[in-house]
């Protein structure tokens, strides 16, 4: 196989669809454990956004209300977990596994009659300049919107939570709730809204598999992408910017898998397949190890419960 | 108190009667399908053996679990512990495979409870030594540990005489479980989780181990100011949750499956989480919670052949079991406050 620059180009473009799920489900989680909620069940909301986008485009026949849909079918399926931890002040960690557990189950249930249903081509942009530019053609152009607006996320993220006044509530809430909410700042409200936007961008994430990257349904066809997204956005300690580079490289082992598996090539693909989680736990030891460093980004208040007294 | 262990009865009913609206909506009677799910599985002796197959690796793990959950620690990759266990110990069976004789399936179990328990330390010595938290570590470990097996079962363990399957040799009859009943699959891992329970009631309520665990799961502070040895009894339950996760999974691969392949538990070391919470982390608590959760996967596969539905709804009782369960608890936390208010006002 000849690894001329063309071939190149090709291949960077599918790295990044392939992180494209990734990073979605990642900067939505970001946003949830940023306000110091650990939600866990990002593998069941994704999967239940892949179900429901590829419902919603074989009932409706379109892919606006498809993909619409399968964000509200996140929200909704977050709202669970949002009422349980915050409202009835339940274990973020049994919470969000059952949420996972839950999710996955469900979705098979609803998805019974849409297996085997071929899937709607998605629309892609500027295809043309894709094939008239070598190598930086397959790279910037011909991707669905949806991978646009994947890429702009973490510099948009990184924006809110930098410079805007509601990011500095949501990180002061993640922070230190007790002294948010005695500033007057409603905990709760703010934790229900971080829960819910992290629910749309995993429905979103799911939308992108069965509509989009793979457009078909297929049970339990996130396959461990939920983890990956949530080990993500610990290998990026908490900086949206990171999540985009952490998901390029993840989803880049993927792509070289398939590559490697092709022309042979000699290491097992089990060991690339691991090295995210791998990388994730070298990350998480590093960043432990320094007090200084896991101040800087990470939500102190990360998985506790907080509630106020009346 | 009491209603500490009565609300877990509650969530059950709940989640039958979730589970009823679930069929309704899918246009199936839920009265029927109902009894297609709890009740048809264990209506014979076959089917109630199934049952106590299924819940002697969940009670298992479970019971190791609630060692970690009593004194806060969120060992969540049971599942790994599982897989690994069952490697090493499936990896000793490999070795005496053309082998019979009486040693071996001891060695085999042993080996196994010591997979799992070297596989918990990762995240227990992480956590104690560079502060990792512990809940990613296992998690991401549960995903190691499964491509770990799926390489040795395509790669250098797969059968040599199997056409490529994924899969290993068979085990030697000197490593499998004997069976308790001529039919039945039912075997002698049963008493390993029973063991584990009288072991861990022992260990829990009788001994100095003990209530450093339950001392450091109420009140850390109170832990320290005692001065128990913290990094120790972290590495000890970390050490009790895999070992037992690991025994479970050789209690699998040297039961019901014989052999290695990729899917040697259908998620165990998850759905113990919700059996060691729905079981109270009480060891009695959990005999009864594993015997619940078993039926849902019981049911599950028997709802697949009656109604043609997929086998995950399994997962979506599951899962409800523990969001009621968690949800029911608020009216534990309600009656304390209620109770204060009465203190209260009896001081004012």
């Amino acid at each position: 196989m000849s690894l001329d620059i063309s071939f190149i180009g090709i291949l960077i473009g599918s790295i990044m669809a392939s992180s494209v799920p990734l990073i979605l489900a990642a900067s939505g989680e970001l946003i949830t454990e940023r306000s110091g909620v650990l939600n866990l069940g990002v593998e069941g909301m994704m999967i239940i956004g892949a179900i429901s986008g590829f419902a919603l485009m074989v009932i409706t026949d379109n892919l606006f209300i498809a993909i619409l849909g399968s964000m509200l079918s996140g929200v909704i399926i977050s709202l669970i977990f949002g009422f349980l931890t915050q409202s009835l002040l339940t274990n973020h960690v049994a919470t969000g596994l059952a949420l996972t557990i839950f999710g996955i189950g469900l979705s098979a249930m609803l998805g019974k009659n849409f297996v085997g249903i071929p899937g709607k081509e998605f629309p892609i942009l500027f295809l043309s300049l894709r094939e008239s530019i070598p190598f930086f053609g397959p790279i910037l152009f011909g991707h669905s919107i949806v991978l646009y607006f994947a890429f702009a996320l973490p510099f948009l993220t990184n924006y809110f939570l930098k410079k805007t006044k509601l990011g500095l509530v949501v990180r002061a809430v993640g922070d230190s709730p007790v002294s948010a909410s005695n500033q007057g700042i409603n905990v709760i409200l703010v934790r229900y809204c971080c829960i819910l936007y992290g629910g749309a961008m995993c429905g979103l994430a799911g939308a992108y598999l069965s509509l989009i990257y793979t457009p078909q349904w297929i049970e339990n066809m996130t396959a461990g992408r939920g983890w990956i997204a949530l080990a993500l956005v610990v290998f990026a300690t908490w900086s949206p910017i990171k999540v985009l580079i952490g998901a390029l490289i993840f989803g880049g082992i993927t792509i070289l898998q398939l590559h490697m598996q092709a022309i042979g090539f000699r290491i097992p693909v089990q060991f690339l397949s691991a090295l995210p989680y791998l990388m994730t736990i070298i990350v998480l030891v590093v960043i432990s190890r320094d007090s200084r460093k896991i101040k800087l980004n990470t939500p102190t208040s990360l998985g506790r419960i907080f509630y106020k007294e009346k | 108190m009491a209603l500490y262990f009565f609300t877990p009865f509650i969530a059950i009913i709940l989640t039958i009667l979730g589970g009823g609206i679930i069929f309704y909506i899918l246009g199936f009677n839920p009265i029927e399908s109902l009894k297609f799910y709890f009740i048809t599985p264990i209506s014979n002796l076959y089917g109630f053996s199934e049952l106590l197959l299924k819940a002697t690796p969940l009670c298992l793990i479970a019971i190791g679990l609630s060692f970690c959950f009593k004194s806060n620690n969120w060992n969540i990759g049971a599942e790994g512990q599982l897989t690994f266990g069952a490697i090493v110990g499936g990896g000793v069976a490999l070795l005496f495979y053309n082998q019979e004789g009486f040693y071996i399936l001891p060695l085999v179990i042993i080996a196994g409870a010591i997979g799992g328990m070297f596989f918990a330390l990762i995240p227990a010595i992480l956590k104690t030594y560079f502060n990792t938290n512990e809940i990613l570590v296992s998690l991401m470990l549960v995903y190691v540990s499964k491509l770990l097996l799926d390489y040795l079962v395509v790669g250098p363990w797969s059968n040599p005489e199997g056409f490529n399957f994924p899969e290993t040799r068979q085990f030697s009859d000197s490593s499998r479980m004997p069976l308790l009943f001529e039919g039945l699959r039912i075997h002698a891992g049963i008493f390993l989780a029973l063991a584990a329970v009288m072991l861990s009631w022992f260990i829990l309520y009788k001994t100095y181990l003990g209530f450093q665990i339950k001392v450091s799961g109420l009140s850390l502070k109170t832990a320290k100011y005692a001065g128990f040895k913290g990094k120790t009894m972290i590495l000890v339950v970390f050490m009790i949750s895999g070992a037992c996760a690991g025994l479970a999974g050789v209690g699998e691969i040297a039961g019901p499956i014989g052999q290695l392949h990729r899917m040697i538990s259908p998620d165990y070391g998850f759905t113990a989480i919700i059996v060691a919470f729905l079981g109270r982390l009480n060891p009695f608590g959990i005999i009864f919670a594993s015997l619940v959760v078993a039926l849902t996967y019981l049911g599950a596969e028997t709802a697949q052949i009656f109604l043609q539905i997929p086998k995950y709804t399994g997962q979506v009782f599951q899962g409800m079991i523990l969001f009621f369960l968690l949800a029911s608890d608020y009216l534990l936390f309600f009656k304390v406050k209620i109770l204060n208010l009465k203190k209260n006002e009896l001081r004012h």
